[in-house]
């Protein structure tokens, strides 16, 4: 097989830069193309929805990773933003683009991210916003600024940050969560209600089993219709109920196709020559022995370097695995989780859930496979570096009772 | 080589600790602790990976 000479990565977020990145940084010489749907130069998401909706009156940060001179003149991408890919002819070898001429390539990586879920009928209902892209966050700042009154939809990270970030502006909130446990699936039953708790502490309305019937225009504003008859009144709605893999473009390629891009452990998909990484990417993840699809800064960085390297070198190929790590920053307090929350015992090992700070540790079997840690920020990553080793369960408590020893001596001497 | 911390940038995320813990460590408060700035023998590739996976870039290597 001959060597590629044209890498195309299709999605210029997080995982198509560092894409781009990696390749160079492999020594890669040959022509790099970009292509984004968004008209941005690649931006930080995480920002979006904690620093960048804060009151600030120098304006909002800026979270675009890279200049265009640091693009095009650095690292050599012919870079095309705004132009939306429409279509992957996996026998011809060319990507198609929305407005464009198709684009061919020799390895190619798939990193189109993934599509916030919108209420349904309102799309186009002004003042109702999910949080996404940059212009999404826009819209959301603006209306915060305006001091509207918001309804948030859905309890999740993205939805508790947004509803954080208006309570610390001093304005009224309510959380609407269809579900009776927030955060279930990210934390398990148990830790996500000890999370809920935070919105109660911070004098946010959290409603949770709580559906929402029809959302609507009312006068100058919105009206939120839930499912037990009374009507929440808005000046903003902001939907956080999720994301779908972005793949719809890539029907009947060939790429196969479940929550996500099929890959293997080395972000292959199953065609040849096309690799996929970050939140499309359904890969094999060899560290916990089960396909995983995730929506984190760190998978998503990693995964594009690796995807580009193993796209351009598949004789050498090298599988990701890694622990997961994500983090949520609700009210000046730091969520943070590293490992998988399916469990058989979850179990607060430091700290109180009373107290709005402590650490819970996830057993599967005999091994530690998750933890939680809640403002206890030097806690956290000793646990992931654990998980990565296959650390026991028993080992895990031990180690958490030596760190509480410790805390007690430190504050016995303070 | 030796390792830069831009404290205005970092927000203690810890990625760096869980790649390289002898080099570094997120305290109690979240700041972000480093035991040497001189990057050790034998450590730089994974000194080199946690630099890279900074969400913040808040970490750099130089040239002594």
């Amino acid at each position: 097989m001959t060597t590629p000479q044209r890498l195309v990565v299709v999605g210029a977020s997080l995982a198509g830069l560092r894409a781009v990145e990696g390749a160079r940084a492999s020594g890669f010489t040959g022509s790099i193309t970009l292509i984004g749907a968004e008209d941005h130069l690649p931006y930080d998401r995480p920002p979006l929805s904690k620093a960048y909706l804060a009151e600030a009156p120098g304006g909002p940060p800026d979270t675009t990773f890279r200049t265009e001179d640091t693009l095009r003149g650095e690292l050599g991408v012919d870079l095309r933003l705004g132009a939306r890919a429409t279509g992957l002819d996996t026998e011809g070898g060319v990507v198609l683009v929305d407005g464009g001429a198709p684009v061919p390539y020799d390895a190619l990586v798939i990193a189109t991210g993934a599509v916030a879920r919108v209420l349904p009928a309102t799309e186009g209902l002004a003042g109702v916003h999910t949080l996404r892209t940059a212009d999404d966050a826009a819209a959301v700042r603006r209306a915060l600024d305006d001091r509207a009154r918001l309804v948030v939809v859905g309890a999740g990270f993205i939805g508790s940050e947004v509803a954080s970030a208006a309570r610390e502006r001093g304005l009224p909130v309510t959380v609407v969560e269809a579900a009776d446990v927030p955060l279930r699936r990210a934390l398990g039953d148990e830790m996500g209600m000890a999370c809920a708790a935070l919105h109660d502490r911070a004098g946010t309305d959290l409603r949770r089993g709580v559906s929402v019937r029809a959302i609507r225009r009312d006068g100058e504003g919105i009206g939120v219709e839930l499912g037990d008859g009374s009507t929440l009144h808005a000046g903003l709605v902001v939907a956080g109920i999720g994301a779908d893999p972005a793949t719809s473009w890539l029907d009947g390629s060939g790429v196969a196709l479940a929550d996500g891009v099929r890959c293997d452990r080395t972000l292959a998909t199953s065609v040849r020559g096309v690799y996929a990484a970050g939140d499309v990417a359904h890969w094999h993840n060899p560290l916990f022995g089960q396909p995983m699809r995730l929506e984190h800064w760190t998978s998503a960085a990693e995964q594009g370097a690796t995807a580009a390297v193993n796209a351009l070198k598949p004789a050498e190929a090298r599988p990701y695995s890694t622990v997961p790590y994500f983090w949520s920053d609700w009210y000046g307090t730091r969520i943070q989780f590293v490992g998988i929350s399916r469990a058989d015992e979850v179990r607060v090992v430091s700290g109180d859930p009373a107290d709005g700070r402590w650490v819970a540790l996830y057993r599967t079997g005999e091994r530690l496979t998750g933890a939680l840690a809640v403002d206890h920020p030097t806690h956290i990553m000793k646990y992931r570096v654990m998980i990565n080793r296959g650390c026991t369960w028993n080992d895990a408590l031990d180690f958490a009772r030596e760190r509480n020893a410790r805390a007690r001596r430190t504050t016995a001497v303070a | 080589m030796k390792i830069l911390l831009d404290r205005g940038k970092c927000t203690g995320l810890g990625i760096c600790e869980s790649l390289s813990p002898e080099v570094f460590e997120v305290d109690d408060e979240g700041a972000l602790v480093l035991s040497t700035d001189v990057v050790p023998d034998g450590k730089l590739a994974e000194i080199r990976a946690a630099v890279t996976s900074c969400p913040t870039e808040a970490l750099r290597l130089t040239e002594d």
